[in-house]
């Protein structure tokens, strides 16, 4: 037994007191500790207000995340209404009265009953919890492909997506188009993730929970999106200094769409004769260095594939809008846009600057 | 309060004012001191003072991050911003606040004198603070990008293959490096010390079971020092070897791992965390036993938890690493590891609560930032429990749920404890109060900075805003929430002026606080305020967990219950 | 400081502090051991993952001189602390000049070993992973050698002078621990590197 005998002398019993202006003062603010939080709660949960939100998923490992993700919130809400209003009621029913004499209450050292209860009982809730998750983790993690799944290598570089289609043998930077994948007839993509320098991260929360590419090392994932559109992410492992700004851009197409996508970006660049000009730009320059124009003699590496360059709604990994404006100002000088990046100032006169704009805006 | 004079323990000697020296001469006395009550306030005070410095990097993120596409400042200093707001607070902030507490309460908690080897600890702050200026020396030194100085912007946990050479140009990446090696090896030595301290120099009577909450907190950090820091002092010799010698730990272009490092770092950099919060407990387990009027709740369980803590501790890190792409059983282990770290967490709070249970307690300041804490903590566990769950780890990771998480546990549990602690034995230290008006004005103003900041942080994480970004977009609808974060980020900064004029006004001006002040039942309230060099005149002989009860109470003491 | 001047009223000692050298020494070993554990590790996960360059086999031969030497010198170190305890500072000297001599012996005998790896197999720290983590693992547990021998050498210096008497033979102990860790680290670092991932 953990408490002595009363001391009568030093026992003042509580006895009932009227509810004071201060009690309902203390009811008020506990109220608000608890709507406050709920209130947070729900308010996030507003579809509307952020196009990367992780409670309106589109796609299988982002519901599956989602609905474990309701669950273990609600675990925690319980928890915290019960524990929160016994720290409230103690601090609020046990607080030192103006009245109260100095006799100190009963010195309680503990209770084995109680704190054998509160160990059995965290560690069902931690055991749930913890089957829950397993569940989840091995329904993503290990999941089975269709033999007619999309194939896709994501390589991450300081600060832009390189995405090659293997199966249709061309290679694309910045957007990611995918079909959209019927639930009763499901045609997922799997994204195998590579870096080709340091380490960063898949992040579209609409889509799926997000997997580092890490060199050296290759990392998988899947989506299979329900719903055509467009779902925007971006790099979640810190990468340098332009990490803020390596946008992600997913793109679902309906089955036709797709197919008309990957069409268009097998065909070799556009060859106009009018923008010539612009090509013998492109070609005579370092731009060679680091992008590739398929069919031309490029084959740099180390910068996107500009071959479908119009394709994309933006330029720079998202950073920009894909229009004449910004063509011209990222070629003349990058750091405007993206300050850190790693594609210098081209340095090129204002002719040579309209010509290659043109050349540039030509490649659908 | 018993207001009436507290029984005279047979410890006390009258005090023995100083007269008034030279500066130079008070200066020296302080710079080769090995007095642990001495260097436990130059730990304090050099906690504090990096606290208010990582403030300042804080703002300047906040000022940045609170509209969308805000150019105040660049994206370099940004990203120096925040690496050396988490290093600085960590570090050099955190740290020194916890050997701060350490140092001074250990000794005289068990009835000692000093520490088990005073020089050793006068090294080990020195070295730390050496630590400190070698990393904002980074600043200033070595050459930097657009003039900016070379200051550290790797990240605070510095993943490679971003520390290699050929993406950290520079010496910025060396400054972090050598800064917190230098720092890590005071660290080892006040850890050796602290737990060999409370080994060896307990008082007659002291056993372990009857060892302070507070000192059982220190023991279980400090063999946690030990074990955890030693694995970041490894790592970051190899990552020198890798930058200067040409070696390839972490080389990926010769085979080496990324994902090595990030094992090495977290199997320091979860532990670290633990170290920095168990003393945080145990001012909490110090100060509400005192304000409820009862004795702690479970001291067996209570020990037993922090023991469990510590071990469980070490074998939870990979849940940093969720992301990674480790096997579906690598994942399933960390989740069982960490959510059962829940379970002892839980049980203390749970101690707490019981502890005021029945009590009559008195809101003064300590109690108000400890009743705070516990409910913080309460929070931050469960979004912990959150984030231990694998796959929802996998939306919210890298994300400001992360940051709000873990915010929420520095700030709200060890930041308020450090709050609480600073009240509590301020006029033990000094021999002087803290004004308890200015007291609750830093506390309510800090508490609502607070939650401003971080319960609204959690909102951007759950709408996919990643960390560490210096900018973002107005449309992704996450510019509402920053504005809130930073304006509660202002709220605390008042706050803590609040607590900085309240010392220095206190200093000079408090009531004189007398040797028991708060009516408190352990050894060091048995002493002036603020002791004698030598602690106590002779050493104490106790025989239960509340020795100063037992002097207080002859005819119901503790001993008889226990 | 203004405590040397102040007598302390009652000086005493608490029970236990007489025990504050070994553990403290204990709390160092255990530091110490996470510090080569980690190098352990990374040379455990890099073993047979270099790109190129020679692998142990090829170019690791057992060091059986060296280890006996030092394993030896662990014997000397007990003998030399079983003759303080008893006093006798001649037979302590003569023993505790024997341990550093086996332990130079190893460190000699190391730096033949990479000399031989560098100039004659080409095996340098950054030729490949294996360089790498051998080099750092072993090189690690030299500079601890090397370590012990000036603190060895410190005390042998201090027994020529004659200020160590029979009453420093706990410090003497506890210093000699850390000779025994450095040992039992050995035997580690022996294990893996020339008989497991070889």
């Amino acid at each position: 037994m953990h408490s002595r005998p009363l001391n009568p002398e030093r026992f003042t019993p509580n006895g009932r007191r009227p509810s004071t202006r201060r009690g309902s003062w203390w009811k008020a603010v506990s109220g608000f500790c608890v709507a406050f939080p709920t209130a947070l709660c729900a308010l996030s949960a507003d579809p509307q207000p952020s196009p990367t939100t992780i409670f309106n998923p589109a796609s299988t490992p982002a519901h599956e995340i989602y609905h474990l993700s309701l669950f273990v919130l609600s675990v925690c809400l319980g928890i915290f209404l019960v524990v929160f209003t016994l720290i409230v009621y103690a601090a609020v029913k046990y607080r030192r009265r103006a009245t109260d004499d100095n006799s100190e209450p009963p010195q309680i050292y503990g209770s084995n009953q109680v704190e054998l209860a509160w160990t059995v009982i965290p560690i069902l809730i931690v055991v749930v919890l913890f089957l829950a998750s397993a569940r989840v983790i091995h329904a993503i993690e290990d999941a089975e492909f269709p033999p007619d799944h999309l194939e896709v290598i994501a390589v991450g570089h300081q600060f832009w997506w390189e995405f090659r289609y293997p199966g249709y043998g061309f290679v694309t930077a910045n957007e990611l188009h995918v079909p959209v994948s019927d639930p009763d007839h499901p045609t997922p993509t799997h994204i195998v993730l590579l870096s080709a320098d340091t380490d960063h991260s898949f992040w579209v929360p609409k889509l799926a929970g997000k997997t580092d590419l890490i060199p050296n090392r290759r990392n998988e994932m899947w989506i299979d999106p329900h719903d055509v559109g467009h779902y925007l992410g971006q790099c979640a492992q810190y990468c340098g200094i332009q990490h803020a700004k390596m946008l992600l851009n997913v793109m679902v197409d309906s089955p036709q769409d797709f197919h008309r996508w990957t069409a268009e970006q097998k065909a070799p660049a556009a060859m106009f004769d009018q923008f010539a000009a612009g090509r013998r730009v492109y070609e005579h320059n370092a731009c060679v260095n680091c992008h590739t124009i398929a069919g031309t003699d490029s084959q740099g590496t180390f910068g996107p594939d500009l071959t479908h360059l119009m394709s994309r709604t933006t330029i720079a990994s998202g950073a920009a809008p894909n229009d004449e404006k910004n063509l011209r100002q990222w070629i003349e000088d990058p750091n405007v846009i993206k300050p850190g990046c790693l594609m210098p100032a081209m340095q090129l006169n204002q002719q040579d600057i309209d010509a290659l704009v043109a050349y540039l805006m030509s490649l659908r | 309060m018993a207001e009436a004079q507290p029984i005279v323990p047979p410890l006390i000697v009258s005090p023995e004012r100083e007269a008034s020296r030279p500066f130079v001469q008070t200066l020296h006395g302080w710079i080769v001191t090995v007095d642990h009550k001495r260097l436990g306030v130059m730990y304090f005070s050099y906690g504090i003072l990096f606290l208010v410095v990582g403030g300042i990097e804080a703002m300047i993120m906040r000022a940045q991050l609170a509209v969308a596409n805000n150019h105040l400042v660049s994206p370099e200093t940004f990203n120096q911003m925040f690496t050396m707001h988490g290093t600085t607070m960590i570090f050099f902030a955190a740290m020194p606040i916890v050997f701060g507490f350490g140092n001074y309460c250990v000794p005289i908690m068990i009835g000692a004198r000093d520490m088990a080897f005073p020089r050793l600890n006068a090294f080990g702050f020195w070295m730390s603070a050496l630590g400190g200026i070698i990393l904002y020396f980074s600043f200033i030194g070595g050459f930097g990008l657009y003039g900016a100085g070379s200051a550290p912007d790797v990240g605070w946990f510095a993943y490679a293959p971003l520390t290699s050479r050929a993406f950290s140009v520079g010496h910025s990446t060396d400054y972090w490096i050598v800064g917190l090696l230098v720092s890590g090896f005071g660290s080892i030595a006040t850890g050796l010390n602290i737990l060999t301290t409370a080994l060896c120099m307990r008082c007659p009577g002291m056993k372990l079971n009857r060892l302070p909450l507070m000192v059982w907190m220190n023991v279980v950090t400090s063999f946690l020092v030990l074990v955890a820091v030693s694995p970041l002092t490894a790592a970051q010799i190899m990552l020198l070897i890798d930058r200067y010698l040409g070696g390839h730990f972490f080389d990926t272009q010769a085979g080496g791992s990324a994902v090595i490092w990030m094992h090495f770092f977290w199997v320091f950099g979860h532990p670290e965390v633990y170290i920095l919060v168990l003393p945080a407990f145990g001012i909490l387990s110090e100060v509400i036993p005192v304000f409820s009027r009862k004795p702690i709740f479970g001291y067996n369980a209570m020990v037993g938890a922090t023991i469990a803590i510590g071990f469980i501790s070490l074998t939870v890190w990979a849940h940093h690493m969720f992301t990674v792409g480790m096997t579906s059983y690598a994942n399933a282990f960390f989740v069982a590891s960490t959510s059962a770290i829940a379970v002892p967490t839980g049980i203390k709070i749970f101690n707490w609560v019981g502890t005021m249970w029945g009590g009559k307690i008195r809101f003064k300041t300590p109690m108000l930032f400890c009743l705070a804490a516990v409910a913080q903590m309460l929070i931050a566990g469960l979004t912990g429990i959150m984030l231990s769950a694998a796959p929802f780890n996998w939306q919210l990771s890298g994300s400001y749920f992360v940051v709000a998480h873990f915010h929420y546990v520095i700030v709200g549990v060890i930041v308020f404890g450090t709050f609480a602690g600073i009240y509590y034995w301020f006029p033990k230290v000094t021999g002087r109060m803290l004004s308890d008006t200015l007291g609750k004005w830093h506390f309510w103003l800090f508490l609502i900075g607070f939650h401003l900041t971080f319960d609204f942080m959690h909102i951007p994480g759950l709408l996919g805003m990643p960390r560490r970004i210096y900018t973002y977009d107005a449309s992704r609808g996450w510019e509402g929430w920053n504005i809130i974060v930073s304006i509660g980020a202002a709220c605390q900064a008042i706050a803590v002026l609040i607590l900085v004029i309240n010392v220095i006004w206190s200093l000079y001006k408090g009531r004189e606080a007398g040797n028991d002040p708060w009516d408190a039942w352990t050894l060091e309230w048995a002493t002036t305020s603020p002791p004698p060099a030598y602690n106590f005149a002779e050493l104490p002989e106790v025989r239960s967990r509340r020795p100063l009860w037992d002097l207080k109470h002859p005819e119901d003491p503790d001993w008889k219950y226990e | 400081m203004a405590a040397a001047s102040i007598a302390v009223p009652h000086p005493q000692s608490p029970p236990y502090a007489h025990y504050r050298g070994k553990i403290g020494m204990w709390c160092l070993i255990i530091a110490e051991s996470s510090i080569f554990l980690i190098f352990v590790v990374a040379y455990l996960y890099y073993a047979g993952k270099s790109l190129s360059g020679p692998t142990p086999a090829q170019v690791l031969d057992v060091p059986i001189f060296n280890s006996i030497c030092l394993f030896s010198s662990s014997l000397t170190i007990v003998l030399a602390e079983r003759a303080l305890h008893s006093g006798n500072i001649k037979r302590f000297g003569l023993c505790w000049f024997l341990t550093i001599a086996l332990g130079v012996i190893f460190l000699v005998g190391t730096g033949r070993e990479w000399y031989h790896l560098i100039y004659d197999d080409g095996l340098t720290i950054k030729t490949n992973l294996f360089g790498t983590t051998f080099y750092s693992l072993v090189g690690l547990h030299a500079f601890h050698v090397t370590v012990g021998i000036i603190g060895l050498t410190i005390i042998l210096l201090l027994t020529l002078a004659g200020t160590v008497r029979q009453e420093h033979s706990y410090r003497v102990s506890v210093f000699s621990m850390y000779w025994h860790f450095v040992d039992v680290v050995w035997v580690v670092v022996l294990s893996v590197v020339y008989f497991i991932a070889r």
